[in-house]
């Protein structure tokens, strides 16, 4: 499919089922003539209007640029927590495959499952409350949005652990249902509170509805529990609520960590089922219609069922409760059957199913790949999608679906969700991790995002430029220091310019700075940021500027240290081994007349021929003709008094060589 | 997808161009007011106009950034012939205060003989180069060889295309297995003329560009192109803006290493899509590449995405509308249902006081 050309009119098809959603939008728009301009940043796009025709009548209002951005859950920052969290579980579980046999593995994935779920219900109860503590209603409405979409999410995540990851046979299978069932249908519990915390609770208008609501979870002992209340208040129909009392109590739930097969389970729930069925038979409750009813559903009677559609609520409460009243040892590969006949039931031939009823159908037909495009498609969120689908992948339950280069779906979902983190400012952080774990392209997509996280101050590209770093992208490295040595020349910052070119190891860049900072001390007579050109090190030997100011600065040291003739020693061997540049020469024998003046000889014999060998040749050499004569003047008066000084210091040493010799 | 902000631009004409730089910190406007706006973004995501100054005698067709590593230069073009290169300079200080930021021309590049239709800086890989295009259809390539003095440029090649040129995008890939290479677009509209989009590649034995190929089935105007960010493949993805817009797919053949020939590309169309109606005017590409942007005769900035099959789909569609409209922000809805759906559709946040409103659909997958 790759090679070839998408059929142009599939696509249009295809790609707009927006096209009426947006006519019906934008009530006569009417700006034909007018063009949109655009240009993307890093987490958002800007748009304007323009005209690219440059036809017709120029508006005369000032334009405006309009910053749009696509993710807006990335700034919210109750969901921050949520990638944050949940960051550490991705973390955690890309640790797993290697230092775990893989028959301990499962409990492992059912654990990371439960743990990713726990942090979409903190996640959620904190919606929560903001929504009811907020006092600005569309706030309230943001947030009751999240949280409805969280619910959904958790919803989805825990069907798929039940059938996917823990992948209960039969037997358990129904038993992870119902708690799957309860768990996103709590409230009956507060209702059952409710009722049972009133003055009467057998009078309380909801108590039927609690004690149907129970049985069609599955909760009867809870059930039995509630029945008692009205059981001591009719003497003269108890034996009719010992009935129920003991159908109830006698149900049969499979116990999976007990002996009994679930053929032994099987025969006696058939064997209940029947009694059951015998109650209803002889009209036992015929003078209760609700515990008539209860008895109808413990039979599994479909229209009885349907009649509770109110306290259900959902097709897949339906289902639950329809299997474990009809088929307690449904078998996975069975489900599907039962789960569309139950949303057809439930939700009658009219109405059509929303997209969260699609999913959790996909879902309990085992077909993964679909469950994940459609969330893909019904949420604006990569988060989900990229998480459980990396779990799934994990648990070797994808087959790789292999995008044209050669990257799996698991990638593609994870490398999507890392990027939209990357447009936010603290949080593209985790995004390197993410990235670290897709090894098609995490390298290549950190690389380009990396390098665009804004270097605000010297800690945050520190902290951008270890992470370059650790991964060996030599080019970021380089281009981080290239660009913070630039910026701390503008700001004429020498010290910081100067180490972050040598971390750059940018030898010309090095070299400018290096002029930049003679040219300085040439001005002010004194070394700035004297730190950094202290402790080179190695890094003097960049450039030969480098090594020059580096080995100068440590030529006034000494002389500061009173280390005069090491002093000497340096000073001259940067001018005979050619390490100091011509243009200083003249600075440097300048800097060479107090050592000549000193009282006792520094410069030996030898030293000082070598200095005025220096100074000769610096004069023959420099005939500069842009000089002004007032320059000219300036440096025949240094040179008379550096050979004067030279002179003197000649005579000294050899009358003092001479002693000594002697 | 929402409007997070609106900033009033202030020019007085239209605008031509906006440009994010490297960072996304800074922006620049350019308008057929003939001049040039740098705004810069607070902590606090509010923009600030810091620049604005008169840059050319026309005009203003594009503007763009260098890349931060050669300090902070603009180079703009015109319809008055020349492009310009402008470094920012660090201000006196009561300049500071003002929070205002002072740009000076370092070149003006006076060699086209007509409009400069489009000015790019060539991927930092290659040193600080600038290439212009213009409409007698003559591609030029300057390179400032001492880049601590932007005051030189000195013209390195020319490249004369023979048709009107619109647009010029450079092969991002710093690979050594890709020489340097550009894709030149016209807008000759004469569809005679043969492919509107030649691909020139630099050859390291003749020192010169040469073209490399011409896509012979893109034969009507062409408005803009942009190179895909290269992700490290082998080959290259080329998106054009014509009367529709065309992702390419450029694989580059097999050559033996003695010839000195161009390289020769298998090309294939990748997606094409005429949903803007009829011209469309830019198209671009997000920091990864997985998102395309283009902007259209029907008003719309469309979004367009590959799925993980390789299929191209559309995302998203930004349009303006006369009114203005309030309504909720809605990502994460359109999940329950499709009365949650449409409401999300309608994802606007804020009330923009200025004509243009954008409401978009938007789908992920």
């Amino acid at each position: 499919m790759k090679n070839e050309p998408l059929p142009e009119s599939l696509d249009c098809q295809d790609i707009c089922p927006g096209n009426d959603i947006m006519s019906k939008l934008i009530p006569g728009a009417g700006f034909h003539q007018k063009h949109l301009g655009f240009e993307w940043g890093p987490g958002d796009l800007l748009v304007y209007e323009t005209n690219y025709k440059l036809q017709g009548p120029r508006s005369a209002s000032s334009p405006s640029v309009h910053v749009v951005r696509r993710d807006e859950d990335i700034c919210s920052p109750i969901l921050r927590k949520l990638f944050n969290e949940s960051h550490l579980i991705f973390v955690g579980l890309q640790k797993i495959k290697e230092d775990v046999p893989s028959k301990n593995k499962k409990s492992q994935f059912v654990s990371i499952s439960k743990n990713y779920r726990s942090v979409i219900r903190a996640c959620m109860e904190e919606l929560q409350q903001n929504a009811v503590s907020t006092q600005e209603g569309s706030l309230a409405s943001q947030y009751g949005d999240q949280v409805s979409i969280l619910l959904a999410i958790e919803l989805i995540w825990n069907l798929c652990e039940v059938l996917f990851i823990d992948a209960a046979p039969a037997g358990s299978l129904l038993l992870h249902l119902l708690d799957w069932v309860r768990l996103h249908k709590s409230d009956v519990d507060t209702r059952a509170r409710e009722v049972l915390q009133s003055d009467s609770p057998a009078q309380h208008q909801s108590y039927w509805d609690v004690v149907i609501s129970l049985v069609l979870q599955g909760r009867t002992d809870e059930a039995r529990q509630v029945l008692s209340k009205q059981a001591s208040l009719r003497a003269e129909s108890s034996s009719v609520f010992k009935r129920m009392d003991v159908l109830l109590q006698n149900m049969p739930i499979f116990n999976p960590a007990g002996t009994q097969t679930l053929t032994e389970f099987d025969v006696k729930w058939r064997h209940w089922h029947e009694e059951c069925d015998r109650c209803l038979q002889d009209n036992t409750f015929a003078s209760n219609r609700h515990l008539e009813t209860i008895c109808k559903i413990l039979v599994g009677d479909e229209d009885t069922l349907l009649e509770q559609r109110e306290l259900l609520s959902t097709w897949y409460h339906f289902l639950v409760t329809r299997l474990l009243f009809t088929h307690p040892t449904i078998k996975p590969p069975d489900l599907h059957y039962y789960a569309q006949s139950s949303m057809n039931m439930f939700l009658g031939p009219r109405a059509s199913p929303e997209p969260l009823d699609i999913i959790l159908l996909s879902a309990f037909e085992f077909d993964l790949h679909q469950v994940i495009k459609d969330c893909s498609i019904a949420l604006n969120n990569w988060w989900f999608v990229a998480h459980l689908t990396d779990l799934l992948d994990h648990c070797k339950l994808l087959q790789s679906h292999n995008l044209h280069f050669g990257s799996n779906l698991r990638e593609f979902l994870v490398l999507e969700y890392a990027s939209g983190l990357f447009t936010h400012h603290s949080l593209w952080q985790l995004a390197v991790d993410y990235f670290d774990h897709c090894p098609e392209f995490g390298r290549v997509y950190l690389e380009l995002q990396i390098e665009r996280v804004p270097l605000d101050t010297e800690r945050k590209a520190i902290k951008v430029l270890r992470i370059c770093e650790d991964r060996q992208m030599s080019e970021q490295v380089r281009s981080i220091c290239k660009i913070m040595a630039k910026r701390a020349l503008r700001n004429n910052r020498l010290g910081s310019a100067l180490s972050w070119s040598i971390r750059a190891k940018d030898a010309a860049f090095a070299t400018l700075i290096s002029e930049r900072f003679l040219q300085d001390y040439s001005n002010k007579g004194f070394f700035t940021d004297l730190d950094l050109l202290d402790n080179l090190g190695p890094a003097m030997l960049l450039s030969d500027r480098l090594t020059f100011l580096g080995k100068y600065r440590e030529f006034h040291r000494l002389y500061g240290e009173k280390r005069f003739s090491e002093a000497a020693r340096l000073l001259l061997s940067l001018m005979t081994a050619k390490i100091a540049p011509r243009s200083l020469w003249m600075t440097l024998l300048t800097d060479a007349l107090p050592l000549l003046e000193q009282k006792e000889v520094i410069f030996s014999v030898d030293q000082t021929y070598e200095l005025m060998s220096c100074l000769e040749e610096l004069n023959l050499g420099t005939k500069d003709s842009n000089q002004t004569d007032q320059d000219e003047d300036i440096e025949s008066t240094k040179t008379e008094l550096l050979r004067l000084a030279l002179a003197r210091n000649l005579a000294m040493a050899i009358v003092k060589e001479g002693t000594i010799e002697t | 997808m929402f409007v997070a902000r609106s900033i009033a631009a202030d020019h007085k004409d239209l605008i031509h161009d906006v440009s994010y730089d490297f960072h996304g910190r800074r922006m620049a406007t350019c308008s057929s007011d003939q001049s040039i706006k740098v705004w810069d973004r607070g902590d606090n995501g509010e923009w600030t106009c810091t620049a604005s100054w008169k840059t050319h005698s026309g005009s203003v067709w594009r503007v763009t950034w260098a890349h931060p590593e050669f300090g902070q230069v603009l180079a703009s073009c015109s319809f008055d012939r020349t492009a310009i290169v402008w470094e920012e300079i660090v201000g006196e200080s009561n300049d500071k205060q003002r929070g205002q930021s002072h740009w000076i021309k370092r070149t003006t590049l006076v060699d086209s003989r007509t409009s400069v239709t489009d000015v790019k800086f060539a991927p930092k890989h290659m040193g600080l180069m600038l290439t212009t295009c213009s409409a007698d259809g003559v591609v030029r390539i300057y390179e400032a060889p001492d880049v601590m003095n932007l005051s030189q440029w000195s013209l390195q090649h020319e490249i004369s295309s023979k048709l009107s040129c619109s647009c010029i995008s450079w092969n991002p890939s710093s690979s050594r297995a890709h020489a340097p290479m550009i894709a030149v677009g016209s807008d000759d509209s004469n569809v005679t003329y043969g492919g509107k989009v030649q691909i020139y590649e630099y050859n390291e034995v003749t020192r010169k560009y040469a073209k490399a190929e011409t896509l012979m089935t893109v034969t009507d105007a062409v408005h803009d192109i942009a190179f895909a960010p290269n992700l490290g493949r082998s080959f290259h993805v080329l998106a054009i803006a014509t009367k529709d817009v065309r992702i390419f797919k450029l694989v580059p053949l097999r050559k033996d290493n003695s010839s000195s020939a161009p390289t020769k590309f298998e090309v294939q169309v990748l997606a094409q899509f005429d949903s803007h109606n009829s011209q469309v005017w830019r198209v671009s590409w997000n920091i990864t590449s997985t998102l395309l942007a283009s902007s259209g005769d029907d008003g719309c900035v469309r979004l367009w995405k590959a799925n993980y099959m390789d299929n191209w789909k559309c995302t998203g569609v930004l349009k303006g509308n006369g009114s203005p409209v309030s309504g909720q922000p809605g990502a994460l809805s359109g999940f329950l249902g499709s009365a949650t759906a449409h409401s999300a559709l309608n994802g606007c946040t804020h009330l923009v006081p200025h004509s243009v409103f954008l409401c978009m659909v938007f789908k992920s997958e």
